[in-house]
């Protein structure tokens, strides 16, 4: 066992490949499901209590990774929806509104204290309903939803500095539709500012992610938040439409898909009806011949496979200049064979399972369309778990910015590689989308950044690094990514009406 | 190497790849949040003291002290049965004999510092001598140190003409080449150093001398390896790494064989191509494979101290 003696000798380098399959391989680490508990059956959160759903319809919630049965959640229809809102007005005219703004604050303080202390077992529910992998939602999910709490509360008591001169009132009450991709860290952006503004909620999660918003429902109730001034229904589209149509309602906070929100907004055309849409995205992730390749080529990896590229702002189209384009590809390859892809709950998985069904076959869907076009397609040689609904890290070169996977968002681990020669180009090729959402600059060259940051029709561009988040940022989209921002002083603005102070 | 046909690849070395720092840092992070459990982490522990170069570079060195540091490295810890040894002693110039007698055909190499360690503030006559010195005395590797002063200077054809002169020099023994990473002050000369090694013959790059702080860190060896990654993609020629100094906990060790086999892969997962260049280090996994065998942590006084 001293030295082992191997050959050394050159090989041509056209021939060279790294070996990722090694010898040395990581056992299983499962995160212990034992630290969530799950009920068998949820009802609906309305005015501080736990309400049967009037149809006394339920419906099943799912493990996407073993397809397994979690639990059922109940089915509000619009006699829910009504309550609801009836709870959320009663507790806004009665008690919110009134209520001294530093008090506000204390509330909105102790759920980010208990969002801390609950973060392993929030991180496990949000993994198994979800399939996101344990790594995320502990190091990022539900810290980040955390944070959120924590710096709207410090604001509770601060409007009149936040907007000097004028006074910052409430709107009354927002209804609130969250997507599945961070069912959590969504219902943090929303409740937040809403409360801290003095606003009271009608929040529907995702139908296919429910289970942290009603976690999240019981810190709420053991947070001893006046009765209404949260209320969570669960439901599908019906249930979101009976919310965004009732006239009770004063705002409408929607983060999902570009086709949903339009309904949104013609449902609302000619109310009176504030709303914020948070939507679809396809971003341009851009790297310059002069970049940090190897840091770059990371930033591309977590940019698009990150959360299974269930990701609004995800870097799905790579713009690299041409004279790069090998190298980068080659790296790019060799980084995605060392993805781990299977259970998410184990602590050393990259990539988990495809939230949904109907979401896998959207993915194969622009997979075929991918191939039809003529590209080339690359997937890592990863093997797949049997059971649940898991896509390999995939990677199209050769696309043209007239391909539909270079145009259309796919919401999946799916990258579309594009080439480049020069800025101008680059530029106009990236805001060439009817998205605009986030986009990122890899350059080791100062000027360039601010040149390019300033020419993007993006509501985010991150310069050497991609998808970081933090409260203090605002975050919202151009043109068919909707309007209005979240984050930061402008995450306040969609929730209050100003006037001069007199 | 030094045909005239290879040299015309040699590229510029003023424009070598730039690194950004805040890119590197968390790629490294992530490394450390692989969970490495039960046999996984037994057989790294055992990867790990198999790559130890144990490692004795003191001013008052002494026949007797080498020889006992020489035993511990074929018998680490006889009391569990199956430990390997370690892959190499790395002792000076004057000590190389007294260690290749010690070490025997037990198959541990001996490694030898050359090249006025640690500063390498000696003129080249007096290095190749220091180099051909330790060869003569058996060393079956070479750990040199570059010119820090010359590279800091932008003398970068100074600094490859002494590697590769030092390579020369060296023989049959494998030459290590020691960047002194901690005197670079960035990553950008840290990656330029690692080329400048690479090209001129280095068969090894090495962070430090464990004399001066910072020595290895995660990051600054994620740098290193990613250029060995380059060097190999362009020239087919694989060249090992070896971080010394400041690893001397198991864990953290276990973190730089999660970075070896992710950036690099199989090939590079032995000690062939790999060395962790520590003195405490190999005590510490001795102490966890222990651990791991009978399920109870045993004092530092049954893990002989050398």
């Amino acid at each position: 066992m001293a030295v082992t003696k191997k050959k050394a000798a050159p090989k041509k380098s056209n021939t060279v490949k790294l070996k990722f399959d090694t010898s040395w391989n990581y056992a299983p680490a499962p995160e212990s499901k034992s630290a969530a508990t799950i009920h068998k059956q949820y009802d609906l959160f309305i005015n501080g209590e736990w309400q049967k759903p009037s149809g006394k319809k339920y419906f099943d919630t799912i493990n996407p990774a073993t397809e397994e049965k979690l639990s059922e959640v109940a089915m509000a229809n619009e006699a829910d929806t009504n309550k609801a809102v009836t709870a959320a007005r009663n507790a806004y005219e009665k008690v919110w509104k009134k209520m001294p703004a530093k008090e506000r604050g204390k509330y909105i303080f102790r759920i980010a204290r208990m969002i801390q202390e609950k973060a392993r077992e929030l991180a496990v529910i949000e993994t198994l309903d979800g399939g996101k992998p344990i790594r995320e939602s502990r190091d990022f999910d539900v810290p980040t939803a955390a944070n959120h709490f924590f710096y709207y509360a410090g604001w509770a008591d601060k409007l009149e500095y936040a907007f000097p001169n004028r006074q910052a009132s409430p709107l009354g009450v927002a209804g609130q539709i969250i997507p599945w991709n961070f069912p959590l860290l969504m219902a943090a952006w929303k409740i937040a500012p809403a409360l801290a503004t003095g606003n009271t909620v009608v929040l529907k999660p995702a139908e296919t992610t429910p289970l942290t918003a009603l976690k999240l429902a019981e810190i709420i109730q053991e947070a001893d938040l006046p009765p209404g001034v949260v209320n969570i229904l669960t439901g599908a589209g019906e249930t979101g439409a009976s919310i965004v149509n009732h006239p009770g309602i004063d705002k409408i906070a929607f983060t999902g898909s570009t086709e949903v929100g339009k309904l949104i907004q013609r449902a609302i055309a000619g109310t009176n009806k504030k709303a914020t849409l948070e939507l679809g995205g396809k971003a341009a992730n851009i790297i310059f011949e002069d970049a940090p390749i190897d840091q770059a080529v990371e930033g591309v990896i977590n940019g698009i496979f990150f959360n299974q590229g269930h990701v609004c702002c995800a870097g799905s189209r790579l713009y690299v200049q041409e004279s790069i384009a090998k190298q980068v590809i080659r790296k790019l390859k060799d980084r995605i064979e060392t993805l781990i892809v299977g259970d998410p709950i184990d602590k050393n998985t990259d990539i988990g399972a495809i939230n949904s069904k109907q979401q896998l076959d959207t993915i194969h869907k622009y997979l075929n369309i991918g191939k039809k076009e003529g590209a080339e397609m690359y997937e890592s040689s990863c093997p797949l778990p049997r059971k649940g609904y898991f896509c390999r890290p995939t990677i199209f070169t050769n696309v043209a910015q007239s391909s539909r996977i270079a145009q259309e968002e796919i919401f999946g681990p799916v990258l579309a590689v594009l080439t480049f020669r020069t800025d101008d180009e680059v530029i106009e090729k990236a805001n060439n989308s009817p998205y605009g959402l986030s986009a990122g600059v890899w350059t080791d060259k100062g000027s360039k950044i601010f040149n390019m940051t300033k020419r993007m029709r993006a509501g985010v561009v991150w310069a050497n690094t991609f998808n970081k988040f933090d409260p203090s940022s605002p975050f919202g989209g151009y043109k068919e990514s909707g309007f209005g921002r979240e984050g930061g002083l402008h995450g306040l603005m969609p929730y209050i009406n100003l006037t001069h102070q007199s | 190497m030094a045909t005239a046909k290879s040299l015309l690849t040699v590229p510029d070395f003023a424009l070598s790849p730039r690194i950004d720092q805040v890119g590197v840092e968390e790629r490294a992070a992530r490394f450390t949040t692989r969970s490495i459990k039960k046999e996984s982490k037994l057989n790294g522990l055992k990867l790990v003291l198999n790559m130890i170069d144990l490692t004795t570079l003191e001013g008052k060195d002494t026949d007797g002290k080498v020889k006992q540091l020489c035993y511990k490295a074929i018998h680490p810890h006889d009391a569990v049965p199956g430990i390997p040894t370690v892959a190499a002693v790395c002792v000076y110039p004057s000590m190389v004999k007294v260690a290749k007698k010690a070490l025997g055909d037990s198959g541990i190499r001996v490694a030898s510092v050359a090249t006025a360690f640690p500063s390498g503030q000696a003129p080249r006559d007096v290095k190749i001598r220091d180099t051909r010195y330790a060869v003569n005395e058996g060393a079956d590797e070479i750990d040199m140190v570059i010119s820090r002063g010359k590279f800091h200077a932008g003398e970068y054809n100074f600094v490859f003409d002494e590697i590769a002169a030092i390579k020369e020099a060296s023989g049959e023994a494998r030459l290590k080449v020691i960047l002194e990473t901690g005197e670079l002050g960035s990553f950008d000369k840290v990656r330029r150093a690692s080329e400048i090694a690479m090209y001129a013959g280095a068969d090894f790059i090495k962070t430090s001398t464990g004399k001066i702080q910072p020595a290895a860190t995660m990051p600054v060896t994620l740098v290193m390896l990613e250029a060995i990654r380059d060097f190999y993609y362009k020239t087919g020629r694989m060249v090992g790494m070896k971080p010394a100094g400041g690893i001397s906990k198991s864990k953290l060790a276990l973190h730089y064989l999660v970075m070896v086999k992710e950036v690099l892969g199989e090939d590079w997962l032995n000690n062939e191509w790999f060395r962790f260049g520590a003195s405490s280090l190999a005590n510490d996994v001795l102490m966890q494979i222990v651990k791991e065998h009978t399920g109870l942590y045993q004092s530092g006084n049954y893990f002989s101290v050398d």
